[in-house]
């Protein structure tokens, strides 16, 4: 096993030969989905209908189905999808051609692709990438490329780009029971783009700090979708001997290091469990694994997990490991041993998602009764260098159970199989599929190949922001904290901060402190989702820049703006504008004079009352601390 | 020939282009272009795209265009021809299944994916059926013939005739029962023409198509030839029947009598139904549900009444507003022979339109009225306008669909001119183009945003 995260050095990760790339998945903020005319990011859990489907596997040339494919198959999953007419139309249901590419993504995708100096195609082809696990009503996603071989700076190198892809969003799971899966479909559709890394990376640390170096990117646009779920990550992970593995699906960034350092540790046990079982003798050719059927002997059983399952059309299944004593026990990630590994494949394949679904001869939990295992073992001949795998369901599904049992142990003798594994809560994965092979993609033939002209690249690379990586140095120039940097870019306000400053060359630390505090705060306390949209902005700082408001009028104009947002700003800055010295006095004199000050108070409370009255009215139009000078030199003044 | 080959789909300019730096379709390449470099193999060029840019399918899979435009230099690192060849596999025979035999006329009921050229190969020997739809040997011992293959909009008199003798053929030979595998746009065309071409059949004869191309892992198509697999080999319906999926989700097929069948939606699963009636049965691998009882059973003999003729010079016209006479009189000079009006409402078409018909008649021509609405029935009493028309020889058709009216007066006109005969022809029912009934349930179109409509449909999967 590794040591801990935390202790884990730059070399230690060299030295175990760990590799990392990441796949962004980015929703792109549009109006309309990518192949048909529904509204995009309209969630909710209401629906008004249901259809049922099932999918099968097309055989390749070969003559064989991709393993992928042969293994969505064999779950014998109905598939239900739940539709809301609010979000979906024939196109999501699988029952109407698509519609054109919709041209508002096509723009966004183009303006980041260019952003990653990506090499830009001349001619789209959209491809079909096929899914069998019901997550698209097709059966296929489809797919296509903009441009390949780009990078990003990053530290003192390059992290490579191998390709910016736009394709539509997949349907959001609600449940996966048994042999029943239910998707919701108003996330379908939706575009999407997936930003590909080489695996480049070299540390877990490296692996979230490009993963949060993409999202600024793709937020400099302002044209990406933000909250939870608008942006996903997958993970690549190898070290030396073993495979590249995908951690699909992780949502928050600060997962990152965790799972790729206890997925490396992973590998690394599954090789030591190789290494172990090859120093036993055993060879892939040499390995047979035997089953027996053990349901009568186990059906009075007093252990809970069989006893509650147990019905008459049951069936107790044991498989026999040769030379697989200790290894089921063997630790591959923090508090879970092999056993999950076999267990996680019983889950996903046979359905069998009650847990836990076996039980096995290493284990040290209680399960069956001494007594039965005795009886078991001998059934089985099983000796101490042996291990035994139960494992129960109906005819079907225990037998497909105890296959995937065999396959599972066999895979152990050659080392990491292949998968793509589930991110969990707490840093470690699970088995989701087997990896898809790279044959899985074929030309859509109902929608015509999109050219991609000259013009089209010009005019957008017009209107490029400026990216993250050159504005962090910038930023860092000017006196910004590294927090108000990562601010500007989550936010997107980097944009509006750069126009501000470049407009008016005010004190940029204040323009910064303003953009990612006080307006935050001042949204965070407003109930509306009204944003105050950069020209207006624009115009306040100007109105700073040129010294006819002071600093204190900014938030004040800027919520009374927010107050009727259909109202010119002038009028507002106007009310605002910056009064002199000659002014205040007088309104302090007059307002004093109206509200009576009493005459035998203190200083300081005659102070206080005063200056409470005095900025209700000048508050914002003068600096706070010159009127509270005019006022102490008043009441000085008149009382002494 | 080998250019052909070597440059597929490819002209003009994009050719000029893969011959001037020595490259050919197949060809692994390396491209150097304006806007970078990329790598991967040339593909075949599509027929209907431009001249202009050069198809590559990267390494990762996914095809590009490249402009030749923006091409610099190509240079050739490998090359990989592609290689159709199937592995076959042996269709398992067994001597206690029924014998049920697949004609194809077009569409692919079954299909296998080139992933390295992105090609979808039909599959339809029965080895190559077997090795994607397995199922199959459990129900049948499978037989194909491929007759025709070509997209269903394009069958006609000389397919349906070439068809109907196969079919008969067939059956003296002893099938179990027949499927044919068609295109959906014209097969209730087909189905309707066959019921007339192919009488008292002993065995149903089952058409099946899928609205989801077969490579598709959502498709329809293995689901329907299973079911219509099923229908040819157990059931008992000796018809003429159409097998699509009832709702839009996988739970069962219908099966429709041929003469009462239309595709009533562009492209949903769900898209055929039976008009003005009831389907026949529910097909689905767990059985049949019969709906009825008043089909024609299936016989141990080996006797058909096969009539495949049909007259060409037929025409059906589709009523519209402010239609002018010359239409009618340019079918009557062109030398046409039958007419089928789909009229509006009961039957009915303008008046600027009855010296054509008159002059129509007085030539001969025999003329046939159905409706537009598809559902109801043809009365040409009732209105004025009903009656004059059939003072003018358009003779009211009852029930029939307007395209099955259409193939039954060729099929009508192929075997006699005597308008009399023609009459008690078209006007005598074989298998249910006719009804003399229409019952409460053969009209049910629920319209969507009614509440209890909308409260029925969230009950059952669509």
């Amino acid at each position: 096993m590794l040591k801990p995260l935390e202790e884990m050095t730059a070399t230690d990760y060299a030295e175990i030969g760990l590799k990392s790339g990441l796949e962004v998945h980015q929703q792109l903020r549009t109006n309309k989905k990518l192949f048909c005319r529904c509204p995009a990011g309209f969630y909710s859990d209401i629906y008004h209908a249901e259809i049922l489907r099932h999918m099968r596997p097309t055989l390749s040339e070969l003559g064989e189905y991709d393993g992928t494919a042969l293994m969505e198959f064999k779950t014998r999953k109905n598939i239900i999808y739940q539709l809301n007419k609010a979000s979906v139309c024939t196109y999501e249901m699988d029952d109407a051609p698509p519609f054109e590419l919709n041209e508002e993504a096509l723009d966004i995708a183009l303006e980041i692709a260019l952003l990653l100096k990506l090499n830009l195609v001349s001619e789209l082809h959209i491809a079909r990438k096929q899914y069998l696990d019901g997550s698209i009503p097709t059966g296929f996603q489809r797919t296509t490329i903009l441009g390949v071989d780009g990078e990003i700076p990053f530290q003192n190198r390059k992290i490579r780009i191998v390709q910016l892809g736009l394709e539509e969003d997949a349907c959001r799971e609600v449940s996966d029971i048994g042999h029943v899966r239910t998707y919701r479909t108003d996330r379908l559709g939706m575009p999407l783009i997936e930003v590909v890394t080489y695996p480049d990376m070299r540390t877990p640390i490296e692996v979230a700090a490009v993963a949060q170096l993409i999202r600024q990117l793709t937020r400099s646009t302002g044209k990406v979708n933000r909250g939870i779920g608008a942006a996903r990550q997958d993970v690549n992970v190898s070290i030396e001997g073993g495979t590249r593995v995908e951690i699909k699906g992780v949502a928050r960034i600060p997962l990152i290091p965790r799972l790729v350092h206890n997925e490396a540790g992973r590998q690394q046990a599954l090789l030591e469990i190789r290494h172990l079982i090859r120093s036993r003798g055993v060879k892939p050719d040499n390995f047979k694994p035997q089953f027996f059927e053990v349901t009568d002997l186990l059906k009075t059983t007093g252990y809970l997990p069989i006893k509650n399952q147990l019905n008459q059309d049951s069936k107790i299944k044991c498989v026999k490991l040769p030379y697989f004593k200790g290894i089921l026990r063997y630790p591959t990630q923090p508090d879970t041993n092999f056993a999950k590994e076999i267990s996680d494949r019983v889950r996903v394949i046979a359905c069998l998602d009650n847990i836990p679904n076996i039980i096995h001869s290493d284990t040290d939990d209680e399960t069956i009764s001494s007594a039965n295992w005795e009886r078991i073992k001998k059934i089985s001949g099983c000796n101490d260098r042996d291990a035994l795998v139960i494992v129960w369901g109906d005819e079907q599904d225990s037998e497909t159970a105890a296959q995937e049992i065999a396959i599972r142990a066999s895979e152990a003798i050659i080392g990491v199989p292949s998968e793509t594994r589930r991110a969990l809560a707490d840093g470690t994965t699970g088995f989701e599929r087997i990896l898809p092979g790279p044959d899985r993609m074929y030309p859509d033939t109902d929608l015509p190949p999109i050219p991609i002209f000259d013009q089209k690249i010009q005019q957008i690379r017009s209107q490029l922001p400026t990216p993250p990586w050159q504005c962090h140095e910038k930023y860092q120039q000017l006196g910004l904290t590294p927090q108000m940097i990562d601010e500007l870019f989550l936010s997107e306000r980097a944009r509006i901060f750069d126009r501000i400053v470049n407009e008016t060359s005010y004190d940029p630390i204040f323009v910064a402190r303003f953009l990612t505090q006080q307006l935050k705060a001042i949204y965070r306390k407003r109930a509306t989702a009204e944003r105050i949209p950069e020209d207006v902005l624009s115009e306040v700082f100007k109105a700073l820049a040129e010294q006819r408001i002071v600093r204190e009028a900014v938030p004040l104009i800027v919520e009374q703006w927010l107050d009727k947002p259909t109202r010119p700003i002038v009028p507002v800055i106007t009310n605002y504008a910056v009064r002199n010295r000659e002014t205040v006095e007088k309104l302090i004199s007059d307002l004093a004079e109206k509200v009576q000050l009493p005459g035998d108070r203190r200083r300081d409370q005659r102070f206080n009352h005063l200056m409470g009255v005095v900025m209700k009215t000048i508050r914002g139009r003068i600096q706070g601390k010159i009127t509270a000078q005019l006022v102490e030199k008043y009441i000085i003044e008149k009382y002494g | 020939m080998i250019d052909n080959e070597n440059y597929k789909g490819y002209r003009d300019k994009a050719l000029s282009t893969l011959k001037n730096f020595s490259v050919r379709v197949w060809s692994d390449v390396k491209v150097a272009t304006t806007r970078g470099d990329f790598s991967g193999i040339i593909l075949p060029r599509s027929e209907t795209a431009d001249d202009r840019h050069i198809v590559l399918k990267l390494h990762n899979g996914y095809n590009v265009g490249i402009g030749v435009d923006t091409i610099t230099a190509i240079t050739e690192t490998g090359y990989k021809k592609a290689n159709y060849k199937i592995p076959e596999k042996a269709f398992p025979y067994n001597s206690k299944k029924p014998r049920v035999k697949l004609f194809g006329t077009g569409g692919t009921i079954a299909s296998r994916l080139d992933y390295r050229t992105g090609a979808v190969i039909p599959a339809f020997s029965p080895g190559e059926l077997y090795g994607s739809v397995p199922e199959l040997a459990d129900i049948c011992n499978l037989e194909t013939e491929k007759l025709y293959g070509v997209f269903s909009e394009n069958m006609g008199p000389e397919q349906w005739i070439g068809t109907a003798q196969a079919i008969g053929r067939e059956i003296e030979n002893g099938v179990d029962g027949i499927v044919i595998g068609h295109g959906t746009d014209t097969m209730h065309h087909t189905a309707a023409v066959l019921s007339f071409m192919v009488q008292d059949t002993p065995v149903p004869i089952v058409m099946v198509g899928s609205q989801r191309s077969s490579d598709r892992p959502s498709s329809d198509a293995a689901i329907n030839l299973i079911n219509a697999a099923k229908t040819a080999a157990e059931s008992d319906i000796a018809e003429v029947v159409v097998c699509m999926f009832g709702p839009t989700s996988d739970q069962y097929d219908l099966l429709h009598r041929g003469t009462r069948v239309r595709k009533m939606h562009s492209s949903y699963r769900s898209t055929f139904r039976t008009i003005s009636d009831i389907p026949i049965a529910m097909v689905s691998p767990q059985g049949f549900e019969y709906f009825r009882n008043d089909f024609k059973r299936r016989r141990k003999d080996k006797k058909v009444n096969l009539n495949p003729v049909f007259e060409e010079k037929i025409s059906i016209v589709y009523y519209y507003p402010n239609m002018k006479p010359d239409i009618i009189d340019a079918l009557v000079d062109n030398g046409y022979k039958g007419i089928v009006i789909a009229g509006t409402g009961l039957g009915h078409v303008n008046k600027p339109l009855y010296p054509a018909l008159k002059r129509a008649q007085q030539k001969g021509i025999a003329m046939y009225m159905t409706v537009q609405t598809l559902w109801g029935y043809v009365q040409m009493y009732v209105y004025d306008t009903g009656r004059d028309i059939m003072e003018l020889g358009v003779i009211p058709a009852a029930n029939m669909l307007p395209e099955v009216a259409y193939v039954k007066l060729g099929w009508a006109l192929g075997q006699t001119t005597d308008p009399e005969q023609v009459k008690d022809i078209m006007l005598t029912s074989i298998c249910g183009e006719i009804t003399e009934r229409e019952p409460h349930n053969g009209y049910l179109i629920f319209q969507g945003g009614i509440p209890e409509v909308e409260q029925f449909i969230s009950q059952y999967w669509k």
